[in-house]
């Protein structure tokens, strides 16, 4: 360690090859090269919220739909365009989410239940795992009776298994 | 200017161009200038004149700026077709020509959902020409990557990612992970159902790790699987968003990445010492043909000749670049030829097959079977027993053990060898019946018994996530490769072993997700044995 020079007689004394009493411009470098990456941290938090947009553009989650006048215990009502289906029993009615939880393929309504197309998984009629690759059952959709034979579905909102709902 | 002509060759000006026109009056010295402007146009693109002597051969490879990714001279060794079979330049070459035929789609292709399919059908019954340059898009792209592969295998096989290359052989990799992102973003743009569907299943691929989080029951606090669906779909399902995003994605971030990190390969091979060669390649080589340019043609104190001295480890080096040759034209003359051939093959193929395009996608119905391109069918088979393994976890598992190889065999013998090495190509066929065995009877096995959620419905998720075909197929060929380390006491014995099992493993479950898949992903012996539907 050298004496830090004090006076300017000392100063001018201290030799040019000896060490800088104060590092400043390794002070001034390292402040340049923090505020250039705090900068950059602080951009890149930014930038990250760049992906999601406040409203996303896919369809609305929440539709009515109009049942059907006959609906048989047991058979599927899927609503055109739509990946839900629509289940009547003498319990009530419910809505379980067609997008498979393997990898997002659309299940196909069968007599036992659910079958998907893109990896085989299977479903029970209540949509619980049969057959892999799927990892969990399909979702049920919050139902709404709206009245005068229309139902509200919210596919945002998962309710737990065996949530059935009379509609008159 | 005087000093410009003074630089340039002997062979283009040897009395300076300009002199009669610096006399005279203003007028006439301003149209003999302009006379002669064509020529010093030429003269200053091009400095050192026709590449008639070494010397001027030499400048022009480092008086270009794409040429001197290239080293001035080449090693004989190298440009022999047994030492690299031209892969790398084949997928360059077919690289060039989708960047080509790609930009020629763009004038016509729209980035919008139903509009891309329309302009899809545009370009294949309406733009003169169209048809036939989108199919040689799609099967350059093709070529693309059966070359990577290839070219991959190539280095490994001739041991040419060690020292001093380990950092190419990533810049390698990370090429490969582009290509196939090239690859897979193009896939979705014709939007039609093949195309929905395939990246449909690739979106939830990238959401799969909340296979792992649901299981733990932390996703809703931490969902990185969520996130990266998000970051690539822009939504919550394949749409307009998703569309846009693969479309800046495909013509512009990764062609520019791609070549970035091509100009760095191609000019770290240059840095490296040229193309990995034995340390004996001198002796064993021929004398060096009548036919071909003597390198010291002058006395060898010459400065520009000691550009011609590359680096090695050899006790060659310093003896002179006897066996090396002038690049241009040798070596640019190979790549031309290697070029024309790739084009070749594309347009033949273009002529006699139509790249695929099904009808409009439907997000209500998916296909039946849903394929990915044939290159990630092998991941897709995997996937049908574990989405996050198949997709996420064993692709980064080869990624990390075909990126540590470099690293951890550090071994000397049978560099720039075919098959080079402890075992050589005893070692190899052993490897190639082994990992085809094995990658044979674990599928036998799950398609004939099932998986375990077929015995046991209730089994937790976690432990199908941790046993499945995949990871019992890895633990298979990495037992295998420390079982080779062991008998040969040798890592790149290991690393054979595992890189032989991997290329095996590849192919097999590549040919039963394109050939033995059909509808709902059940085994059938021949797509003529599908059910209708």
């Amino acid at each position: 360690m050298t004496v830090k020079p004090h006076t300017s007689a000392e100063v001018a004394k201290a030799s040019r090859l000896d060490e800088e009493p104060i590092p400043r411009r390794d002070f001034l470098g390292k402040a340049a090269l923090w505020s250039g990456a705090s900068a950059m941290f602080l951009a890149v938090l930014g930038i990250a919220r760049l992906p999601r947009a406040a409203v996303l553009p896919s369809p609305s989650k929440k539709y009515r739909v109009t049942l059907p006048a006959t609906l048989a215990d047991g058979s599927a009502f899927i609503p055109p365009g739509r990946s839900v289906a629509i289940v009547r029993d003498a319990e009530g009615l419910y809505a379980i989410s067609t997008v498979c939880t393997h990898l997002g393929c659309i299940v196909k309504h069968t007599q036992e239940g659910f079958e998907c197309p893109c990896h085989g998984s299977r479903f029970g009629g209540d949509g619980h795992v049969v057959r892999g690759p799927a990892p969990k059952p399909l979702a049920w959709l919050a139902v709404q009776d709206t009245g005068g034979g229309t139902i509200m579905i919210d596919e945002g909102k998962v309710v737990t298994a065996g949530t059935k709902v009379k509609v008159a | 200017m005087s000093a410009s002509v003074v630089s340039g060759s002997k062979a283009g000006s040897a009395t300076p161009i300009g002199a009669s026109a610096d006399e005279g009056p203003g007028l006439s010295r301003a149209l003999a200038n302009l006379r002669m402007a064509p020529r010093r146009l030429f003269q200053t693109m091009f400095r050192s004149g026709p590449p008639r002597s070494d010397r001027s051969r030499s400048s022009f490879v480092f008086g270009n700026v794409f040429l001197h990714l290239h080293s001035v001279r080449v090693h004989r060794w190298t440009l022999r077709w047994s030492a690299t079979a031209g892969l790398g330049v084949l997928t360059v070459a077919a690289f060039l020509i989708a960047l080509v035929t790609g930009v020629l789609l763009m004038f016509y292709y729209k980035p919008y959902p139903e509009v891309a399919y329309l302009s899809m059908k545009d370009i294949h019954f309406v733009v003169p020409t169209g048809r036939f340059i989108r199919n040689v898009h799609r099967w350059s792209a093709n070529i693309m990557v059966v070359g990577v592969l290839l070219h991959m295998a190539r280095v490994f096989y001739t041991a040419g990612y060690r020292a001093p290359r380990e950092f190419n052989w990533i810049i390698g990799m990370a090429l490969l992970v582009v290509t196939l992102g090239l690859s897979f973003t193009g896939y979705l743009l014709p939007w039609d159902q093949l195309a929905y569907w395939a990246i449909t299943i690739g979106a939830n691929i990238a959401q799969s790790p909340r296979e792992v989080t649901d299981a733990l029951g932390i996703t809703a606090s931490f969902d990185p699987g969520g996130f990266q669906r998000l970051l690539l779909l822009g939504s919550d399902t394949v749409g307009e968003e998703a569309l846009i995003r693969f479309y800046l994605l495909h013509v512009m971030v990764l062609p520019l990445a791609l070549l970035a990190l091509l100009s760095v390969h191609m000019w770290r091979v240059r840095k490296d010492g040229g193309i990995v060669r034995p340390v004996d390649a001198d002796r064993r080589l021929a004398p060096v043909g009548a036919d071909t340019y003597p390198v010291f043609t002058q006395a060898p104190q010459k400065t520009y000749q000691l550009a011609a001295v590359v680096r090695g480890r050899s006790a060659e080096v310093g003896n002179g670049p006897e066996n090396t040759v002038p690049a241009m034209p040798h070596l640019f003359y190979a790549e031309a030829a290697v070029f024309m051939f790739t084009v070749l093959v594309c347009v033949v193929w273009a002529l006699f097959q139509d790249a695929p395009l099904k009808e409009l996608a439907n997000p209500a119905v998916p296909e039946n079977p849903a394929k990915a391109p044939w290159y990630f069918l092998g991941l897709q088979e995997l996937v049908a027993f574990s989405a996050f393994m198949g997709g996420i976890g064993i692709p980064g598992i080869v990624m990390l053990g075909i990126g540590l190889i470099p690293f951890l065999e550090r071994e000397h013998e049978g560099t720039g060898d075919w098959f080079g090495g402890p075992g050589g190509g005893r070692l190899v066929l052993g490897s190639i019946v082994y990992g085809l065995a094995a990658v044979v009877a674990v599928e036998a096995f799950a398609i004939h018994f099932g998986w375990i959620r077929q015995w046991w419905v209730a089994a937790p998720q976690l432990l199908i996530t941790a046993i499945n075909p995949g990871t019992v197929l890895t633990v298979l060929y990495a037992g295998y490769s420390i079982a080779m380390i062991r008998r040969y006491n040798s890592t790149r014995a290991g690393a054979v072993g595992l890189f032989t099992c991997f290329l095996c493993g590849f192919l097999v479950l590549t040919v039963i997700g394109t050939h033995f898949r059909g509808p709902n992903w059940e085994f059938y012996w021949s797509p003529a044995l599908w059910p209708e539907h």
